[in-house]
């Protein structure tokens, strides 16, 4: 009969779709079950991000010029060392790596002085770089930052691009550091041909003084305020995850007190000193010299030295000096 | 618009004045709304701009400022310029702006609610879009009510605790209730949205799908979306109230506008004298009654009966959907058919104000201000007293929006019932940005006080400093810290001072000493 055959055809239909239905539900639950994993982060070798170039060997590895405006101090300071164009090839994308993590203005010595940052643009540019980028991951609300510490449109007016942090643009990295395992990183710094650290000497509160491997600090998102209850381990860890291609350590003014922040004028001493190289130990090690400490006095510099990521006696390298005046 | 569109049987030629009849001028209609969309974008604009972004193009020297008058629509507010003329006995700065509102109002009516004010303008659009009531349910709910009274009642208990230095208007003033809806919930709740969809782009690692995350950090980076995420202590209550008027409108149109706004009774007081308005000719009404279902104010603009100027917000909808010519606006309309007054009773108005005058005293009579005073009440830099700051700030979350580091948030009832939604800094969220004063420069009512940054770091030199509100020189004071020695293991312990914590106690990190408290001997 009609009807007869109708049911057995709806009974096969219906039942079929019960069927797919529990089918696709359990299919679906224990592929789920399988995706099930721990979420925490899976961790690699140790990583480090090396930008370096190799240097003949009668090339100083270290050049302190004294005397004169910021701009003519990089120049004389790079100049024995063969100038920007050893160290920046044509069509290079070149990060500079001020320090601008305070609301400060550029006499208070807070941040790396404005125009060294431009000077060095100008060099990058003239030896060919194709891009330079300018940025940091500021302490103080960054806007502020870069405007107030004068870098922004220092660095911008030479060409350079200057970024501000975006949230979006931190990746989680596997530092596996003796205290930084995993961290997020600003990756526009990393996203470099060559890196050329520009730190700012002065007095730091917890670290004694923060020069160039404390710098590195600046490519970090995060709480990275926890890295202060050990804060020696941590410099020396990002110091070994970035090895930069040179490092120009501006001691312009020096903010021998009441670091990393100051903002008292009478804590700021006129130097006129800027200090390049490529040894990141070596020249923290002279540039803590500037508030009259001894390496030996700096538990980050001396982990540096233990872990081969340079000389602290600094005196055993070549040593060039350079005075404008 | 001809006869032709109207229904059969509308144009009737025995009916007087039909022959001669003029054509709707529908072009004021057009303006009306060229001019609440002009002045919506103007506000959100402005509301957009209330956050420093930076510029590279300006140096170390140049002070930190926003580069618009962010507040002005605050400043024009004459509910504002009232409520705080009476609670401090003088107008702050912009504020004088409002004599332009309160003299156009005085001239030709409320334009303002029709025409200017964002949060009509919101609620119209809100009214507008596809209402749950239609035709004949529509008319009716467009009809005048007695409880649209309610708004002048408000307002004269919200007056009368202005008068006794509370100024509680801002709660329903429609401009600072807006300003903090989208400030406070709003707005960081889109940008929230926002920024997740973007960032998920961005974490493909798919370069075109990047790409496209960039692009709309761009395109939204200066309107919708803050520089970073905001948070804001229970913003959710906020929102929430902000979407409940909003969907009000769905049932009776502008609700908000008609029964609860302050600021439209004031200004509906204020047009008592209006030389402009409408004039209709009732004899040739057919009763068809399309002015109002399209009617904002709930003004009767039907034939038959006077028309309320109080309530009327000259959107010139009536004139444009009447097709007999019966409505009419003009300057100096004859006055039989107009009805200038509020529906008020006398009695209701006195218990209004009594109880406005009564609330105060109790809430006064309450913990929280004058005796065990939250501690965290810390309020931003540059603030008046706090019993002055009570009779200032309207609670428009300018300065909650323009802080950089998020550390201005909404109170609850830590300085008592009147501080709802006042500013405090909570530094747990952020902190007070060392030589940063943009609040005192968004704060339109003096509340926080316009201070410079010398000011604020005490390096204003002496006579140079407008620096009322502050009683004495130095830098600007937040809140007031202090060691209990009594109490301080350091002071009592010498050796805890000197970090003998004994095995384990050290953590790598330098101890050092606070300089309080008494030096360990030896």
């Amino acid at each position: 009969m009609m009807e007869e055959s109708s049911s057995r055809r709806d009974f096969l239909i219906r039942s079929g779709r019960v069927g797919a239905g529990v089918a696709v539900a359990c299919g679906l639950g224990f592929w789920l079950r399988e995706r099930s994993r721990h979420p925490g982060r899976e961790l690699t070798a140790s990583q480090v991000r090396s930008y370096r170039i190799d240097i003949p060997d009668d090339v100083p590895r270290m050049v302190v010029a004294t005397g004169g405006t910021p701009e003519a101090l990089a120049a004389a300071a790079l100049a024995p060392l063969g100038g920007m164009g050893r160290f920046v090839a044509r069509g290079d994308v070149v990060v500079l790596k001020p320090n601008i993590g305070w609301d400060r203005v550029p006499q208070q010595a807070a941040n790396t002085n404005p125009d060294l940052v431009k000077a060095l643009v100008e060099l990058c540019f003239q030896a060919g770089a194709k891009k330079v980028v300018v940025t940091d991951v500021s302490c103080n609300d960054p806007r502020r930052c870069f405007q107030r510490s004068g870098i922004a449109r220092a660095a911008e007016a030479a060409g350079a691009t200057v970024l501000l942090p975006e949230e979006r643009k931190f990746r989680d990295y596997r530092l596996n550091g003796e205290l930084l395992s995993v961290w997020p990183v600003y990756t526009p710094i990393l996203e470099a041909d060559k890196i050329i650290n520009v730190p700012v000497v002065k007095h730091h509160n917890l670290s004694r003084v923060t020069i160039g491997m404390k710098n590195w600090y600046g490519i970090l998102g995060g709480r990275r305020n926890q890295l202060h209850q050990n804060i020696d381990v941590g410099i020396a860890d990002l110091a070994t995850f970035v090895r930069p291609t040179l490092t120009v350590l501006d001691a312009y003014r020096v903010l021998v007190a009441n670091g990393p922040q100051g903002g008292n004028l009478n804590d700021v001493r006129l130097v006129k000193t800027v200090v390049a190289g490529v040894d990141p130990v070596a020249i923290d090690a002279l540039g803590a010299s500037f508030l009259g400490l001894r390496p030996e006095q700096i538990p980050y510099i001396r982990i540096g030295h233990e872990r081969g990521l340079g000389n602290m006696n600094y005196a055993e390298l070549q040593v060039k000096h350079v005075s404008l005046e | 618009m001809s006869a032709s569109n109207s229904p059969p049987g509308r144009v009737d030629p025995d009916v007087p004045g039909t022959a001669e009849k003029r054509k709707p001028r529908f072009w004021l209609r057009r303006l009306r709304r060229i001019s609440q969309f002009t002045f919506l974008g103007l506000f959100l604009f402005l509301l957009f701009q209330s956050e420093f972004r930076g510029s590279f193009s300006r140096g170390a020297a140049d002070t930190v400022r926003l580069d618009y008058p962010v507040s002005i629509f605050l400043e024009l507010d004459p509910l504002v310029a009232f409520s705080t003329a009476l609670s401090t006995h003088a107008l702050y700065g912009n504020v004088i702006w409002a004599l332009l509102l309160i003299a156009g109002t005085i001239v030709i009516g409320r334009f303002f609610c029709g025409w200017v004010c964002p949060m009509g303008t919101i609620n119209h659009l809100f009214s507008s879009y596809k209402p749950e009531r239609k035709g004949k349910r529509r008319v009716d709910a467009n009809r005048y009510k007695k409880w649209m009274s309610i708004k002048y009642y408000l307002l004269f208990a919200l007056i009368a605790m202005a008068l006794l230095t509370s100024m509680q208007a801002g709660l329903l003033d429609p401009i600072p209730f807006l300003v903090r809806s989208l400030a406070v919930s709003i707005l960081p709740g889109i940008s929230f949205g926002l920024r997740t969809g973007l960032d998920f782009l961005y974490g493909t690692n798919i370069a075109s799908l990047q790409w496209l995350a960039d692009a709309g950090y761009r395109v939204f980076g200066t309107s919708l979306l803050s520089i970073k995420p905001q948070y804001y202590y229970f913003g959710f209550v906020l929102g929430a109230v902000f979407l409940a008027v909003a969907v009000l409108n769905r049932f009776v149109t502008r609700f908000w506008c008609r029964g609860v706004c302050p600021l439209g009774a004031l200004l509906g007081l204020l047009s008592r004298w209006s030389i402009f308005g409408m004039e209709k000719n009732h004899s040739r009404c057919d009763d068809c009654n399309r002015c109002l279902l399209h009617c904002q104010g709930a003004c009767d603009p039907q034939g038959k009966v006077p028309w309320r100027q109080a309530e009327c917000h000259l959107c010139m909808n009536c004139e444009a959907a009447c097709p007999e010519d019966v409505i009419r606006f003009r300057f100096f309309p004859k006055t039989e058919a107009i009805n200038p007054l509020p529906d008020l009773r006398r009695r209701r108005a006195l218990e209004s104000v009594a109880a406005g005058m009564v609330v105060l005293p109790l809430v006064r009579a309450s913990t929280g201000l004058a005796k065990d005073y939250h501690a965290g009440v810390i309020r931003p830099p540059g603030s008046v007293d706090e019993t002055d700051f009570l009779a200032r700030c309207l609670r428009c979350g300018e300065c909650m929006k323009v802080c950089p580091t998020n550390a201005i948030q909404p109170a609850l009832f830590e300085s008592g019932l009147e501080g709802l939604w006042t500013p405090m800094l909570k530094m747990r969220v952020g902190y007070c940005e060392y030589s940063c004063v943009l609040c005192s420069q968004v704060c339109p009512t003096g509340a926080i006080w316009k201070i410079t940054e010398a000011e604020k770091l005490g390096k204003a030199a002496a006579g140079d400093g407008s620096a009322a509100g502050r009683k004495t020189a130095g830098p600007v004071k937040i809140g007031t810290a202090f060691y209990d020695q009594g109490r301080c293991l350091r002071g009592v312990l010498p050796d805890f001072a000197e970090g003998d914590l004994g095995p384990g106690g050290d953590r790598g990190a330098p101890r050092r000493r606070h300089g309080h408290g008494p030096a360990p001997p030896g």
